[in-house]
């Protein structure tokens, strides 16, 4: 990734977020993010973000634990090593179901949880660039990116015009890398790091 | 919740027993619950070495205190995800104030009640034998049609799945943490615990997604696991084993049993951390009443089994439940048992009682002491006069170490809950900061100007929000 140019301002009320969020885009800047310290339910429909389909891969790793318990128990008992017990049927499907179904569980769980963490790369040991250390305290903290045709001026005015207070300019990484929150890492590319907190 | 908080009261409200030393009552608990786990891994010592002999099991009764420990921590293991996943999918607001505590609750007895099983096998280095792999014997895999199998994979789906949603659910919390972080080893081990979590927008959203559909799948898990432990029991031949009512008693009376010991955990922990504003006096009568619904649907079970003992007209069914149970040397359990999870929960009829914390408090234990015995009956009273008269044992007692090890396990439960309410948040910060708007006491008072407004003007506004 690299490492851009952001106004930074910092919004209390959901009341002030919202008309703030669509003023910001309508008026053509582009909304890098918005971290907030709990889920703003419609924050992400008013940011034109599309619906996450993480729901979707859920289901899919679901249907692959379910066939793949069935399939296995079902090769076992009927073509690896068929075992008489108790003279019952070799392939007893009623008794599948409980690990069928705890399989669906776990692999739906576990990949989704994966996906979860891949999609939006959380891992221990990874380190990230935050605008605010209290955007996960009480504060709801809005990045304009400084494209090429934004005059940093004219957007920060704009910006605390919406009712954002401590506007203020950042560069920053948008990208993740290894390191610790312990220790300032000094990145090849920033200049300013402002993660130190 | 009560009072009047702003999102920052709440970050510093639950984040002050994080931050500051432990208080002398902490550690006093917490070396009580070490030294117990240091006896209870003696006992297993004991156990491994010398063998299952260590244990006073006998000819007929196979299943001691061992498996009813087993079943009465899984069952305890199961209100946590019941409060978070179906109370999330009812949408009580009411959950945030306990689901954290409750789900760390569900991850540690769940720990503990995997123990007995493990160390039950004797071999316990051979212990991976349950597990379906290729081996050097044909393969000879296992046998996917016993209720033990379908446990161990219940027990051990239910264990990960609910660490992934408890740890889910941490992530944005251990951020905050993080980010208040003063001293360096606070900043590194909240930093590493954290995954880099920064609030984005898009990251919420996958995250509320994450929970809806892990909640979902939470749902009818936990239902399967307790129904899938009664099958241990239910498709067996053992008279008093041997009944279709098993999976949803087994499933009420895991929920009566989890509720208690969720009571008994919160009460102590909104006193020791001063959380009386987060974890309220409506938080407690509502687990009352689900206390006193589940109480009673047990209490049908047992009649229901004894009156299919009856109607059945079979001569040992008949015998294991009125002869041997409710009679016999081991009649007391039964009405021990009786008094305790049936007759005794029935006081939580009045709001007066249920609103009353140190009589839910000895409630809860009361409830739990109930529900072991109901465990202890079922298992021993079952086996304890098998089909041949001549081999019908002698009294059984637990060894010292019998008991040593279930102790232990509660040195376990206990070590982990004091270091989790020492490092963890008990109360998830952003799920409460999430309900604020809607049920802060200061956000409520305003509403008095919104309710005498006119329909017509309210409706006006509302429009003009959109």
């Amino acid at each position: 990734m690299s490492v851009k140019k952001f106004v930074v301002g910092s919004f209390d009320e959901e009341k002030v977020l919202f008309p703030a969020v669509k003023q910001v885009r309508k008026a053509g800047y582009k909304i890098h993010d918005v971290y907030t310290p709990f889920p703003i339910h419609g924050l992400d429909k008013v940011m034109g973000l599309r619906d996450t389909s993480l729901h979707t891969a859920g289901f899919i790793y679901g249907i692959t634990g379910t066939t793949t318990a069935l399939s296995f128990m079902s090769w076992v008992f009927t073509k690896d090593w068929p075992l008489n017990i108790g003279g019952k049927p070799y392939l007893p499907l009623p008794a599948f179901i409980p690990i069928a179904f705890e399989l669906t569980v776990l692999f739906a769980a576990v990949g989704m949880v994966l996906t979860f963490c891949y999609l939006c790369q959380l891992a221990p040991f990874v380190k990230k660039h935050h605008f605010s250390l209290r955007a996960t305290d009480d504060l709801m903290v809005m990045a304009i990116e400084v494209t090429s045709k934004t005059n940093v001026e004219e957007a920060k005015a704009f910006l605390s015009a919406q009712g954002a207070s401590d506007v203020h300019v950042q560069e920053a990484e948008t990208g993740w890398w290894f390191g610790r929150y312990d220790k300032a890492s000094k990145l090849y590319q920033d200049k300013n790091e402002t993660v130190i907190g | 919740m009560d009072g009047s908080k702003t999102y920052a009261d709440v970050t510093a409200d639950i984040c002050r027993p994080v931050e500051t030393k432990p208080t002398r009552m902490w550690w006093i608990g917490f070396l009580i619950s070490a030294s117990l786990l240091l006896f209870g891994v003696y006992s297993v010592y004991r156990e491994v070495t010398y063998g299952i002999g260590q244990w006073n099991l006998n000819k007929t009764i196979g299943w001691g205190w061992d498996i009813t420990n087993f079943v009465w921590w899984v069952g305890i293991g199961h209100a946590g995800t019941l409060i978070s996943a179906i109370l999330l999918l009812f949408r009580q607001g009411w959950r945030t104030g306990v689901n954290r505590a409750a789900e760390a609750m569900t991850i540690f007895a769940v720990m503990c009640a995997g123990q007995f099983p493990v160390w039950h096998m004797g071999r316990v280095w051979m212990a991976f034998f349950v597990l379906p792999y290729p081996n050097s014997r044909g393969p000879l895999w296992v046998n996917f049609n016993s209720p033990l199998l379908w446990d161990v994979f219940a027990i051990s789906t239910y264990f990960t799945v609910s660490l992934l949603f408890w740890y889910s659910g941490l992530i944005p919390d251990m951020a905050t943490l993080r980010d208040r972080a003063k001293e360096k080893w606070a900043k590194a081990f909240y930093g590493v615990t954290s995954f880099g979590w920064t609030g984005s927008t898009k990251h919420w959203q996958r995250h509320e997604s994450l929970s809806l559909v892990l909640a979902g799948l939470s749902t009818p898990l936990v239902l399967s696991v307790h129904t899938i432990v009664s099958f241990d029991f239910a498709t067996s031949v053992i008279p008093g084993w041997h009944t279709t009512i098993f999976p949803p008693y087994f499933v009420a009376g895991a929920i009566f049993s989890g509720f208690a010991m969720v009571q008994t955990l919160m009460l102590i922990t909104r006193k020791v951390m001063q959380l009386e504003d987060y974890i309220t006096l409506s938080h407690i009568e509502n687990m009352n009443k689900v206390i006193v619904l589940t109480g009673s649907i047990v209490g049908c079970a047992y009649i229901t089994e004894l009156f299919m003992a009856w109607y059945g007209a079979n001569q040992y069914e008949y015998a294991a439940f009125y002869k041997f149970r409710i009679a016999g040397p081991y009649g007391w359990s039964y009405w021990l048992m009786m008094t305790c999870n049936v007759i005794s929960p029935q006081l939580f009829w009045f709001k007066k009682l249920r609103r009353n914390i140190a009589f839910t408090f000895i409630m809860s234990v009361v409830v739990n002491i109930g529900m072991w015995f109901e465990r202890f009956v079922i298992i021993v009273t079952s086996l304890y006069r098998d089909y041949l008269p001549s081999s019908w044992s002698t009294y059984y007692t637990p060894s010292i170490w019998e008991i040593g090890f279930y102790l232990g396990s509660f040195g376990l439960f206990f070590t982990c809950y004091f270091l989790f309410s020492k490092y963890f948040p008990v109360i998830a910060i952003a799920e409460i900061k999430h309900v604020l708007k809607r049920s802060g006491e200061s956000y409520k008072e305003q509403m008095g100007t919104i309710e005498e407004e006119s329909l017509e003007k309210f409706v006006e506004k509302s429009h003009h929000a959109h």
